[in-house]
């Protein structure tokens, strides 16, 4: 418990960082994609509905009970968890609150700090004279450590977390708000540089086939709305998860933020302010820049078949040297730098609640909690950094970043509705309040959030293959290797099921189309059917088979190392399980279960943590009677 | 654009800017308390 007066310096301070805590990457780049593939315009409506009743009442209970808490003198979620559940088991569901931020700040750095690398490379005009093919091959060698293991990825990342950590050690009002005060205006200057640009590149940059590619065809394409998919199930989970997501709801980052809040002044209004301009960048700007742009240069179908996470990176410096050396690096740096204050403002938040808490418990200075929380970061992060191919980020952001914040939203949902109660759960609320919530929200908080929130859980515990839920049912229920159960038992890895072996065996089904002794390449391609539309090769749908031909298609290429003894041959046929090559392998499975010890390692450290302050809160308590 | 889309775009962004712009205008408007 602390009797730190540290607080926010200003109201607008407070709102800008708790906005920039929930503007991330995903605004930009998970949203429009989820929006694409989840029935375009028509995505949006049961998107705002779960962001009126799930992601609007969590935003109030989580800020509320930070508030709660810092009155207190607890600023992290372990003892304001404990404290409103009047039962000690309660702190260790709060435990999700430090374990979360500490492994998601981790590989989150590491996404921060490519958008440093870039801006920097954008600035040097590395990308001006590369091809699509070859800037996507430049990030591919970005994140490999053929060159040495102390490259420009790490050099970039120690950067980026020492950059957090110093912000960090200045304290609320001299780091986190300052950062935001000047980060979240600048951002939202980028975003709307960019979608102008986007919205008015014209068709001149049209591929070949599509001379009426530009800005406005990637926007209808995202706007166009596909009202039967709102029949499907898929949709409606996609929806609620997303914005799950991208308030950063389930994090604790926010109670810690809210917990500096004076006890008088007003949380609700407050929250809709910052909650608003998450959407706002997320459904205005963020709908604007990646999706138009890409139409424009790339067409349609490339969009279809690439939209994704990586086209950040892969794609867009490309896009940008387009538009010539002057344009083209503002407009890099622009993008960016956008992603990097999306990004900082997020990371900054994910250091404060273990701060809080080791001053709070412990007596730390500010410095030397943050000073730690870099420490552990880095250690937790490492193996992302270096085994990123193997997996290990993936897994950090499948267990940290998805299912750790569903167990623990689903956990303070329940103990501020139930246990502690709704009733005095809105007097809380309420409070101080600029805006009266009415008591129309409560039967939505004690019954409509906690059952969207246990069905987003069912929903990613048994996913259905193909995430195809009207055919569930049909097909026997077969679970998909990313839901829960399957990544439990490593559904998703078919062959090379043990750590260490002397034979590597091929992942998929195919023909051996090459075989390099030299390069120790293997090369194992499968037919497809394609068929010829305006001129361009597609891949064939069941609706084109009849106009549909057979070729074959690159599917995997592996690498061996030296002194690897290939064992297949060009023209074989091969399957998962059939050995390719014979020497000494370490697979990705050993690194997978590695990064899911070191995740359970640092949750049963935060829980010592919390326990060693229990202890010291009780003899404190017995020397003062 | 087809009017679909056209008509989804504005609505959406147009009711999201404004409700974002309407509470930080109520923040902005607010004396602080004492």
């Amino acid at each position: 418990m602390s009797n730190t007066n540290e607080s926010w310096g200003s109201r607008i301070g407070l709102i800008l960082a708790m906005a920039g805590n929930a503007v991330g990457l995903g605004n930009f780049l998970r949203f429009p994609v989820q929006a694409i593939n989840n029935g375009g315009g028509a995505f949006i409506i049961p998107y705002l509905i779960s962001f009126l009743v799930m992601g609007i009442p969590l935003l109030w209970v989580e800020w509320s009970m930070g508030r709660y808490g810092g009155v207190r003198g607890n600023h992290s979620t372990p003892f304001i968890f404990g404290e409103m559940g009047r039962h000690s088991f309660w702190k260790y569901f709060g435990v999700f609150g430090i374990f979360t931020n500490i492994a998601v700040a981790s590989y989150y750095c590491y996404i921060e700090s490519w958008t440093m690398s870039y801006t920097y490379h954008t600035i040097l005009q590395t990308f001006s004279d590369m091809t699509q093919q070859n800037v996507a091959a430049f990030f591919d060698e970005y994140i490999s450590f053929e060159k040495g293991y102390f490259n420009e990825a790490v050099i970039f990342y120690l950067i980026c977390l020492v950059l957090n950590t110093w912000i960090l050690s200045k304290g609320l009002t001299g780091g986190v708000e300052k950062v935001a005060k000047i980060g979240m205006p600048l951002l939202i200057i980028f975003g709307i540089f960019l979608a102008y640009k986007g919205l008015t590149l014209g068709s001149s940059g049209a591929p070949a086939g599509c001379i009426d590619c530009d800005g406005y065809l990637g926007l209808n394409f995202l706007w166009e709305p596909q009202f039967s998919s709102l029949y499907d199930p898929k949709v409606w989970l996609a929806a609620a998860t997303q914005i799950f997501f991208t308030l950063s709801l389930g994090m604790g980052s926010i109670h810690c933020y809210a917990s500096y809040v004076k006890y008088k002044d007003d949380i609700a209004l407050n929250s809709m302010s910052a909650g608003w301009m998450n959407e706002f960048v997320e459904v205005v700007l963020g709908a604007a820049i990646v999706i138009p742009i890409a139409a424009g240069y790339l067409g349609l179908d490339w969009v279809k078949e690439n939209a994704g996470f990586s086209m950040a990176f892969k794609t867009m410096p490309f896009l940008f040297s387009k538009w010539g050396i002057v344009i083209g690096t503002f407009a890099g740096v622009a993008w960016f730098g956008l992603l990097f204050f999306a990004g900082i403002t997020s990371s900054l938040a994910m250091g404060t609640p273990w701060m809080g808490f080791m001053e709070d418990e412990f007596k730390w200075s500010r410095s030397k909690s943050a000073w730690s929380f870099g420490l552990i970061t880095l250690i937790v992060g490492l193996p992302t950094v270096y085994f990123f191919h193997k997996g290990v980020f993936d897994e950090y952001d499948y267990w940290a970043g998805s299912v750790g914040l569903m167990v623990f939203a689903l956990a303070e949902c329940i103990l501020f509705a139930w246990i502690f109660g709704v009733n005095k759960g809105f007097e809380e609320i309420n409070k101080g309040a600029d805006m009266k919530i009415h008591s129309f929200f409560k039967p939505i908080l004690k019954y409509v959030t906690p059952a969207l929130l246990i069905l987003i859980f069912v929903g990613a515990l048994v996913t259905p293959k193909g995430n195809d839920w009207t055919g569930a049912i049909k097909n026997g229920w077969e679970l998909d290797p990313s839901s829960i159960i399957g990544k439990i038992s490593n559904k998703n890895y078919s062959a090379n099921r043990s750590y260490f072996a002397d034979e590597f065996e091929s992942e998929v089904s195919g023909m051996v189309t090459s075989v390099d002794e030299n390069k120790k390449e293997v090369r194992i391609s499968e037919l497809k059917k394609f068929f010829v539309e305006e001129g361009k090769i597609k891949i064939a749908k069941e609706e084109n088979y009849s106009i549909a031909f057979d070729s074959l298609s690159p599917v995997k290429t592996y690498s061996f190392k030296e002194g690897s003894n290939i064992l297949i041959k060009k023209g074989d046929q091969v399957s998962p399980g059939t050995p390719l090559a014979k020497g000494s392998f370490v697979n990705d499975i050993f690194y997978v279960d590695l990064s899911r010890l070191v995740l359970v390692a640092l949750f049963a450290f935060i829980c010592f943590v919390v326990f060693l302050a229990t202890k010291k809160r009780e003899s404190t308590k017995l020397q003062t009677s | 654009m087809t009017t679909a889309a056209l008509i989804m775009l504005i609505t959406v962004t147009g009711s999201v800017t404004a409700i974002t712009v309407y509470f930080f205008w109520r923040v902005l408007k607010t004396p602080p308390k004492e």
